[in-house]
């Protein structure tokens, strides 16, 4: 559906150029939420604006939907626009506009629908946005939760194919940027839209993304299915983002173990094995007895995980481990 | 009352009054067609801004800064012979909206580019990204957004040219300042001078109150 291929990006500031983006390869898929997580700086926004080409690359291609749109100008630039809805973290409606004349804007831009067309779409995306009783009202007059509603109605207004969010819940608070996830995913689902959503908290990437891309220093250090990536962090950058959110010292958190008896593992459980009586079956089999260290369960995306730290004491440990390995349970030693 | 002002000819005040209320209006109106749109190109051809042109803006710029340092009493009397050619006289009310309007719309332009400038980025940068041409996003973000800004421009300007007006007087031009100047100064008729600067304060009164109604009428801030 987007396919970056060797992109390269430098600006020229005050005759020096600075680099934003290095040597990017990426491809999302169509329907698919794809992620793009990365600190301040990394290059998120600018690698989004490319798909749209509101940035274009110094140098390599880019292609939507099977098209090389890299060169695109005029009217094929412009319908290209058309196609892809985008919201921004500090909403960008127009505060001189209703929230009503904000959503139809896009559709009178495109000039291909009439006023009766316009009419219903609107009264059609506010409602499924759950603001039909706001259409009369001005922007300043609306929460930000509100606004970024209307940020995805207008969005939707011209049935793109791609939805592109850059930090669209970054100036919300925890709830109301649940919600906004959630209507985002929904949507998602709802009309099969691409999405590429650009965050630099993690959070947002577990609830909706189906694949994330990591970015730093304007390169993609690691990518892949957000469980993987999530469950298994392999560069510094994904670490900082997974440890971040769990509030967890794993340097501190080893010597609270350190008076611990038995070997330390820690178990990543994936999908249904979350759920099934794997210590019980293990204790029974083997003899091994366990402590619970630590443990989380939860889902990314809609597939469910469990992270356990256990202490195994008694019974035949090395036996312990090969079960548990057989049954899908990714293991990781911590402490021979 | 004719007692306190045994010089005051109301019926001339009149004439005076309505003579400037044309002056003003008469060049406003051609200052806002001229200014919004050399006011738009400044913007657009701006730094980093939708058709970035350094050499084009360059060149504008210079003109506007130069119109804009001559004094107007100076840009009144050189401008004599265009304005001649223009409207075929320099004097009256039509003789003095030429130098009225060559002053204001550089003045105006300037209001108008630093109004378009403080519209959010990110407002355009939506449009943009919604499929706008340069054009649709001039008229249908940019000049709403900006509207407040652009009718304070357009009250500021008003005022300017009501004490302008009054200065056109000097050369001959009607209006208030050419009757206080004729009777208030060169008379020494005080009565008729205090009577036709109070007028032009209350003028200028009115003129702000409009514009600030409107003003925050426009503002959905
Ligand atoms: N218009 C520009 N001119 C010059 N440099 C720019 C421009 N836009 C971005 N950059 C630079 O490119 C780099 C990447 O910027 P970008 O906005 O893509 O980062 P980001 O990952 O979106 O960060 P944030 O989380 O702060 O939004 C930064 O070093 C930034 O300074
Ligand atoms: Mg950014």
């Amino acid at each position: 559906m987007i396919e970056f291929q060797d992109i390269e990006k430098t600006y020229e500031v005050d005759g020096r150029s600075v680099s934003a983006l290095r040597e990017v390869g990426l491809r999302v898929e169509p329907g698919e939420v794809f992620g793009i997580i990365g600190h301040s700086g990394a290059g998120k926004s600018t690698l989004l604006r490319l798909i749209n080409l509101i940035e274009r690359p110094t140098a390599g291609r880019v292609r939507v939907d099977g098209r090389d749109v890299t060169d695109y100008t005029g009217w094929q630039l412009l319908n290209l626009r058309r196609e892809i809805g985008m919201i921004f973290q500090h909403f960008n409606l127009l505060s001189s506009k209703t929230v009503r004349a904000n959503v139809a804007f896009p559709m009178k831009l495109a000039g291909t629908y009439g006023a009766q067309a316009i009419r219903e779409r609107v009264e059609e995306l506010l409602a499924r946005v759950g603001l039909a009783d706001q259409a009369n009202k001005y922007p300043s007059q609306l929460s930000g939760g509100q606004k970024q509603r209307v940020g995805i109605a207008r969005a939707l207004a011209c049935k793109p194919k791609i939805l592109l969010c850059d930090e669209a819940t970054s100036a919300l608070d925890p709830q109301t940027t649940q919600s906004v996830l959630e209507l985002i995913s929904d949507i998602n689902l709802e009309l099969g839209i691409t999405v590429v959503l650009v965050t630099h908290e993690m959070d947002a990437i577990r609830r909706v993304c189906d694949r994330v891309a990591v970015m730093d220093g304007g390169e993609i250090v690691e990518s892949g299915d957000s469980a993987d990536v999530f469950l298994h962090p392999k560069h510094p950058t994904t670490h900082s983002f997974v440890f971040e959110r769990e509030h967890v010292d794993e340097d501190e958190r080893r010597e609270d173990f350190a008076h611990v008896p038995g070997r330390i593992v820690k178990l990543t459980l994936r999908g249904e094995a979350t759920y099934r009586p794997i210590l019980g079956d293990l204790a029974q089999q083997t003899g091994v007895d366990y402590s619970i260290l630590s443990g989380r369960v939860d889902h990314i995306k809609r597939t469910p995980y469990g992270q356990l730290t256990l202490s195994l004491v008694g019974g035949d440990v090395d036996q312990a481990m090969r079960e548990l390995e057989r049954s899908d349970v990714h293991v990781e030693v911590i402490r021979q | 009352m004719s007692e306190l002002l045994p010089n005051v000819r109301w019926w001339e005040i009149g004439v005076a009054s309505w003579d400037t209320v044309l002056m003003v209006g008469g060049s406003l109106l051609f200052i806002v067609l001229l200014g919004l749109p050399l006011g738009v190109l400044l913007f657009l051809t701006g730094k980093r801004q939708l058709l970035e042109q350094p050499a084009l803006y360059g060149v504008v710029s210079f003109v506007v800064n130069v119109l804009r340092s001559v004094p107007f009493i100076i840009l009144l009397i050189v401008m004599i012979p265009v304005t001649v050619i223009i409207v075929g006289t320099s004097l009256d009310v039509a003789g003095v909206i030429p130098p009225l309007v060559a002053a204001g719309t550089p003045f105006f332009a300037r209001l108008v580019e630093t109004s378009l400038r403080e519209v959010d980025r990110g407002v355009i940068e939506a449009t943009q990204a919604m499929g706008a041409s340069t054009r649709q996003i001039v008229l249908g973000a940019l000049l709403p957004e900006a509207l407040p800004g652009i009718i304070a421009g357009i009250t500021v300007t008003a005022i300017t040219l009501v004490s302008y007006a009054a200065m056109a007087g000097v050369v001959g031009g009607g209006g208030l300042g050419d009757l206080a100047i004729r009777y208030g100064y060169q008379r020494f008729q005080t009565d008729v001078m205090i009577i036709t600067v109070v007028l032009l304060v209350v003028f200028v009164q009115l003129l702000q109150m409009i514009g600030d109604r409107l003003v925050l009428y426009f503002s959905r801030r």
